[in-house]
């Protein structure tokens, strides 16, 4: 029975393995352990102007004089930082002839997914043809971007190519000193993406299109900046849908969004890294600092993200909402099964007049795994007549799982309205006989129910990944009940 | 022979509800089961569709021939077993279209048949609605999210229109229904009536069996089948009611 395999996507990871990244010693790496040396290193190999390793330094000073923090309702054994390479080189994987040379099992999941075959080559890492060479749907991207004014390349290029951007607008939203992971993470990042949108224009394509294809070899300590301008509007899409291993095991990466006047960012993620195995051994550690300032009065920033991989995520996308008439949203669904535990959820903190905020948050726990909400929302005595609303819902599968809200709400003015709801509640087994009784299969009628449950943060999702998002669900899920 | 029940034993939690039920339903049969509250009427109707909290701890199940006992919930109802419930759950989210697509579609691949396009399994669903005289844009509603409980019990009749079973099992389809909701739902169950098809109606009244008629009516008191006998049973139960039949079994 399909019910008593191991989650699907931790087998397709591990087997991924016998593929193998080449793992070629050579010279483009940094040595093992963090020191003020690493981080010159680091800068040197990356050719950076002066400014950036002043600010790695800096970040790195400060991160000597912080603690870990330990308030996250997460359990794991400590981190050595001494034992861990800060910087490698991306090591270029072996090329596989065709899909035949693939784990089949890998082509099942990507097939579950609907993930197209030429998708699957190059997620596979199996030789593209020519005909639809990524380079060259790449370049055709660039160009009409650049027709626009619109910038997005890697972090690296940006603070060759645009030091000015990088100069005004890195560390604005989250400053090098804003927290322990983000802090390393300003002093090592290895790098990342850049985008901005001039004033007036609405990016034409969704960025999410752009990086699928792109397929960014994304590193382990990932920093990206977004700037949208006056009046410009982007939708942006982080991950991918597709299973994603990564040899190092400790992930920090920092988003920062700036949204000027009447500007509106959407920024969406799928996340799915490797989980660990079914026991709760191995896995990815995945300590993120996403924030976004909606600067200018009448601007937007939406985070929503699928959070369906990590053995361990921390991570609370916020929204500081200084200009008047700003808004904050953030759709969350996160997913943890077997030993996974995620403590995630938003900030929202209102310091314009007006302002408004959603955060709809829904969990979903399985196995023995642990399911956090976490959420402030602030409004400041300046923020008049400001709104929020909060959902905090959380969904149990079985009875050795956990869920946990911990909402923190400060209002210092009396002009606001602030709304919390929270409900928890189990996949009955009336419901599940209801489905079965209809002829659904036990795994197609948990995949309707969650996804079901859902539906309100699936929506926000750019359509093309929708689908493939609600497909995750339930492959996520495989084997949870029953 | 479509169903055939012997010396059917069941329990929940060790206690037995069942103690020896017999029965036999043939195709283009109408069979009422009635009887007094707490006599196992409901978890006879459960034990058939595979509910899993109950033991089987005795007799046989054969349905078209099969050991019907030895099969899924799921392959039940692939196979035409139908159970109208008597209290329909809410599954939140879940839209009626995309709930009966993905049920009329996991029967079809049961059957080897492929997904029924989009552009007819909505023609069917239009056609099944008028026929339960459902009005309301049920299709984008969720899976009994919010209705009432009239709404529900027409529901439970228009899937039962949907998937054709051969035999459906109504468990006290009547109850909580006002005479217009009491009509529709047996209308709805008359049509669908056919000499390929056969309904067992499990009620606590005689009422619905005005509407509809049954070939033969059974009264199950204390896990068996104690009298059987024609539609005019049922009559003869209203008038004298259950009393009278405890006092004859015992």
């Amino acid at each position: 029975m399909a019910t008593d395999n191991n989650n699907i996507i931790n087998e397709v990871t591990n087997s991924e393995y016998k593929y193998g990244f080449v793992t070629d010693i050579e010279m483009d790496q940094a040595p093992m352990g963090l020191s003020e040396d690493t981080v010159r290193f680091i800068s040197a190999k990356k050719n950076e102007p002066e400014f950036m390793l002043e600010f790695r330094l800096k970040a790195y000073r400060k991160w000597l004089e912080m603690e870990e923090p330990t308030w996250a309702h997460l359990h794991h054994p400590p981190i050595n930082y001494q034992d861990i390479i800060f910087y490698a080189a991306p090591k270029p994987k072996k090329e596989l002839a065709s899909l035949d040379e693939v784990d089949p099992q890998l082509i099942e999941t990507f097939n579950k997914l609907g993930i197209s075959l030429e998708e699957q080559k190059k997620l596979s890492g199996v030789a593209v043809d020519a005909v639809i060479d990524s380079v060259s749907v790449k370049t055709t991207f660039t160009e009409t971007l650049s027709k626009y004014g619109i910038i997005f390349c890697s972090f690296s290029e940006a603070v060759q190519n645009h030091p000015d951007l990088i100069k005004k607008y890195m560390g604005s939203v989250v400053p090098y000193s804003d927290n322990y992971f983000a802090t390393l993470n300003s002093a090592v990042f290895s790098d990342g993406s850049f985008c901005f949108i001039p004033k007036g224009v609405r990016c034409p394509i969704e960025l999410s299109t752009y990086f699928r294809i792109n397929a960014a070899n994304t590193g382990q300590f990932e920093r990206t900046l977004i700037i949208a301008e006056e009046g410009a509007y982007v939708s942006y899409m982080e991950g991918c849908t597709a299973p994603q291993r990564d040899e190092n095991q400790l992930h920090a990466a920092i988003v920062e969004i700036v949204a000027l006047q009447d500007a509106e960012v959407k920024y969406s993620t799928v996340q799915n890294w490797y989980p660990g195995n079914k026991k709760g051994e191995g896995g990815i550690y995945n300590f993120v600092t996403k924030r976004g300032i909606c600067k200018g009065s009448n601007s937007k920033i939406s985070w929503t993200q699928v959070e369906t991989g990590s053995a361990i995520t921390w991570k609370y996308p916020s929204v500081i909402l200084l200009g008047d008439n700003s808004v904050g949203e953030f759709y969350s669904v996160a997913v943890t099964n077997n030993y996974q535990q995620a403590d995630t959820g938003s900030k929202m903190i209102h310091l314009g007049k007006n302002t408004k905020s959603t955060i709809i948050s829904k969990g979903i726990s399985a196995g023995f795994s642990e399911n956090s909400y976490r959420g402030l929302v602030k409004i400041s005595k300046n923020a008049t007549n400001s709104r929020n609303y909060s959902q905090c819902d959380s969904l149990l599968m079985g009875d050795k799982c956990g869920a946990h809200t911990w909402p923190y709400i400060r209002t210092e003015n009396s002009s606001s309205i602030v709304e919390h709801e929270a409900t928890t509640s189990k996949i009955s087994e009336d419901q599940l006989f209801y489905c079965q009784q209809r002829g659904i299969s036990t795994e197609s009628a948990i995949g309707l129910i969650v996804n079901g449950y859902a539906k309100e943060v699936l929506n926000k999702l750019p359509m093309e990944f929708a689908v493939e998002a609600q497909k995750l669900l339930s492959i996520s899920l495989e084997g949870s009940v029953g | 022979m479509l169903l055939s029940i012997k010396n059917l034993h069941a329990s929940i939690n060790g206690k037995e509800i069942l103690k020896g039920v017999n029965l036999e339903v043939n195709k283009g049969e109408v069979h009422a089961i009635m009887g007094p509250n707490g006599t196992g009427k409901s978890t006879l109707a459960s034990v058939i569709a595979g509910r899993d909290v109950f033991d089987v701890t005795e007799g046989s199940v054969l349905y078209k021939g099969k050991n019907l006992l030895a099969l899924p919930v799921e392959a039940r109802a692939s196979e035409g077993i139908f159970l109208g419930f008597q209290y329909p759950v809410e599954i939140p989210g879940v839209s009626m279209t995309n709930f009966m697509r993905t049920a009329v579609n996991e029967q079809r691949k049961y059957k080897g048949l492929d997904p029924l396009p989009a552009g007819e399994f909505l023609r069917l669903m239009e056609e099944k609605k008028k026929m339960v005289e459902i009005t309301a844009k049920l299709a984008n509603r969720s899976v009994n999210e919010g209705f009432s409980g009239g709404e529900k019990k027409k529901n439970e009749i228009f899937q039962m229109a949907m998937l054709e079973p051969t035999l459906s099992i109504l468990d006290e389809t009547d109850s909580g229904l006002d005479i217009d909701a009491l009509r529709i739902v047996a209308n709805g169950v008359n049509k669908l009536r056919s000499p390929e098809n056969a309904t067992v109606v499990i009620t606590h009244y005689q009422r619905l069996l005005d509407y509809i008629v049954p070939d033969f009516v059974h009264v199950l008191f204390e896990g068996k089948i104690v009298k059987s006998g024609g539609k005019e049973l049922a009559l003869e139960l209203e008038e004298k009611g259950y009393e009278w039949i405890k006092d004859a079994v015992i």
